[in-house]
């Protein structure tokens, strides 16, 4: 009898683990009431915005497929030069340029994909960086399009739906990213808890034994890399629209490395390490690396061994270890 | 005709001595990401560390060449024993996220100690007058310094190798890369062997960043610039081998010289197509085991 409700349990928690909980309402709310009282800083509160959008896409790769990436910001910054150079070259439309801006960077990860997930591990690994550094040399080097060191100006982005003009207080730029993060992070919250997301974790913890119930690993790996790419594009095409720039950095390594700082501060495989992680690191850069950029990178090293060392879940973690958090 | 024989021997020359650079820098990361299972993306930090201690003694105290380079390596293999016991030892074969992180983090507070300790200046290397100038080879005369430092790169590449093949230290390597759990059960100490593998490949590293300090210039964001061609090596040449970084080395070196002198306009950006096309026919190496 015990058996049988203990099984009757779990299918009833596997049933409603994708029902929406209340909880997961505090970060629009929070969003939501920024945007009343803290006018002046919405222009950075986009930008918080937006990247969130992008360490989100990297989560689904790392924390749900265990894909560790060190390129991710190829996808971020091919986003942002195709919705920026459509932009500059007289296709100022900004919900088509984010449509383009996905399907480029998808098709970017799914070439790169098709190439580098053959293998796993560290090759893997290093092959991610050797793809970003390809694009970012190919961007430095194609100066006459991109504008290579000094980035892309002279983008010209029309109102949205013709009728919201981007203005200089960031109210347009602020609704316009929340508005395609909440649309980003439902599709990522609608596949984390599909079957197909289920088994990309299942690939992650055990990769034979997903391979032996029949499960295509390989092809999973690709769509879930594919579609993490087009997101990281429109994140990328989200931040070029509202800031009209493009540099060199949104194909950094540098980029690559703190969307993982921000994912492993909040949280990585949570859905939510990126809501928390995010605004803690931005806020904290936009604070104390203008005062003194060497010894914010001398904090922010030491913050990332700490956190490796002691704090392996993030913040995220922390609270799940101080009380149980619901559906983990 | 003559021209163009010449930039392939000035090619060849300059291609050479670059990748001296990069296989003594790179070998021991290969080791450490196969022996030890860790991504040590720091590496380059030790490098760093290597030319900083070298240029110092040079230009602040005058110490001679010689003695500086060696200094610059046993400094920077005494520094990376306790980094190896205390952080590194952790997390080997563990996951890689939190390798990256770890190692990412270091990178960042050597920037930030680096620009504290020696400000964000380049620091010169000024080679002695008895490498100055340039020595006749009878054919032509190339530049004194590379040549010595092409010459120190390939007696090192020899030591190094002959002690992997014949000495009882370079067997228990091999034991230990082969297969590790069976090494341990013959029992050798592998704790120690890490510790010892980990500071020869940090002072080798560090004798390569003094020797190269005019190729790859000591700056406080080295590990974070020069990091992909160290990355490339490894991954061209194969995890864990000591052979392939050589090779890739080489064909990095020259291949990135050649594209510089012949292509400036395209800098970097062969080396790194070139590398993906090769991972693409061999995705773990020249000499990685699949």
């Amino acid at each position: 009898m015990a058996a049988a409700d203990a099984r009757a349990a779990a299918i009833d928690a596997f049933a409603r683990r994708h029902r929406f909980r209340a909880l997961e309402a505090v970060p629009w709310l929070l969003a939501l009431a920024a945007y009343g009282v803290f006018p002046g800083y919405l222009p950075l509160g986009a930008q918080i915005l937006a990247t969130i959008l992008f360490v989100l896409s990297a989560d689904l790769v790392l924390g749900y497929a265990g894909i560790v990436t060190l390129g991710h910001a190829a996808f971020f910054g091919t986003g942002a030069y195709t919705a920026g150079l459509l932009a500059a070259n007289g296709w100022g439309e900004p919900l088509s340029g984010l449509v383009a801006a996905a399907l480029i960077a998808g098709l970017v990860g799914f070439l790169s994909g098709l190439i580098i997930l053959r293998t796993t591990g560290l090759a893997l690994l290093m092959q991610t960086l050797v793809v970003a550094t390809t694009l970012y040399e190919a961007a430095n080097k194609a100066g006459r399009w991109t504008g290579g060191d000094d980035g892309l100006s002279g983008m010209v982005v029309w109102p949205i739906f013709g009728v919201f003009r981007f203005d200089m207080f960031g109210r347009a730029a602020y609704t316009y990213s929340l508005a395609v993060l909440f649309l980003g992070w439902l599709l990522a919250r609608q596949i984390v808890h599909s079957p197909f997301g289920r088994s990309l974790t299942g690939a992650r913890e055990n990769t034979a034994r997903m391979h032996a119930i029949g499960a295509p690993v390989a092809q999973r790996r690709l769509i879930i890399y594919t579609i993490s790419a087009g997101l990281a594009g429109v994140s990328g095409a989200l931040i070029a629209q509202t800031t009209s720039f493009v540099g060199l950095t949104s194909l950094s390594l540098e980029r690559s490395g703190n969307a993982l700082i921000m994912l492993i501060i909040g949280g990585v495989g949570r859905l939510y390490g990126a809501f928390i992680g995010v605004p803690l690191f931005m806020i904290a850069q936009d604070r104390f690396s203008k005062a003194d950029p060497v010894y914010w990178y001398f904090w922010l090293g030491l913050l990332m061994v700490a956190v490796v060392i002691f704090a392996r879940g993030g913040v995220l973690g922390i609270f799940e270890r101080l009380w149980k958090w619901p559906g983990k | 005709m003559g021209g163009t024989l010449a930039a392939i021997l000035s090619i060849g020359f300059h291609g050479l001595a670059f990748a001296m650079v990069l296989y003594l820098i790179s070998v021991g990361l290969s080791v450490t990401m196969g022996l030890m299972g860790f991504v040590n993306l720091a590496h380059g930090v030790f490098a760093m560390l290597g030319g900083y201690v070298m240029t110092g003694l040079m230009n602040r105290y005058g110490v001679p060449f010689l003695a500086a380079l060696a200094l610059a390596a046993i400094a920077t293999a005494l520094v990376s024993i306790p980094l190896e016991r205390l952080l590194y030892r952790r997390f080997y074969g563990g996951e890689e996220l939190d390798q990256v992180l770890l190692t990412m983090g270091l990178i960042f507070m050597s920037v930030a100690g680096a620009t504290y300790l020696w400000g964000p200046l380049t620091q010169h290397m000024e080679p002695p007058h008895w490498l100055a100038g340039q020595v006749d080879l009878g054919f032509r005369s190339f530049p004194a310094y590379r040549s010595f430092l092409i010459l120190c790169g390939g007696l090192l590449v020899i030591a190094l190798w002959l002690g992997l093949e014949r000495t009882r230290f370079g067997a228990q390597i091999r034991a230990a890369v082969d297969n590790l759990r069976m090494a341990q059960s013959v029992g050798i100490n592998t704790s120690r062997l890490f510790m010892l593998t980990f500071a020869l490949g940090s002072g080798l590293a560090g004798l390569g960043g003094g020797l190269g300090a005019d190729l790859l210039a000591i700056t406080p964001s080295y590990a974070l610039q020069y990091l992909v061609y160290f990355i490339i090596v490894v991954a061209v040449g194969g995890l864990g081998s000591i052979r392939g970084p050589f090779f890739a080395a080489l064909f990095i070196g020259i291949a990135d010289t050649a594209f510089k002198y012949w292509l400036p306009g395209l800098g970097a950006f062969f080396i790194y197509a070139l590398t993906m096309v090769l991972l693409l026919w061999r995705p773990q190496g020249l000499f990685g085991r699949a």
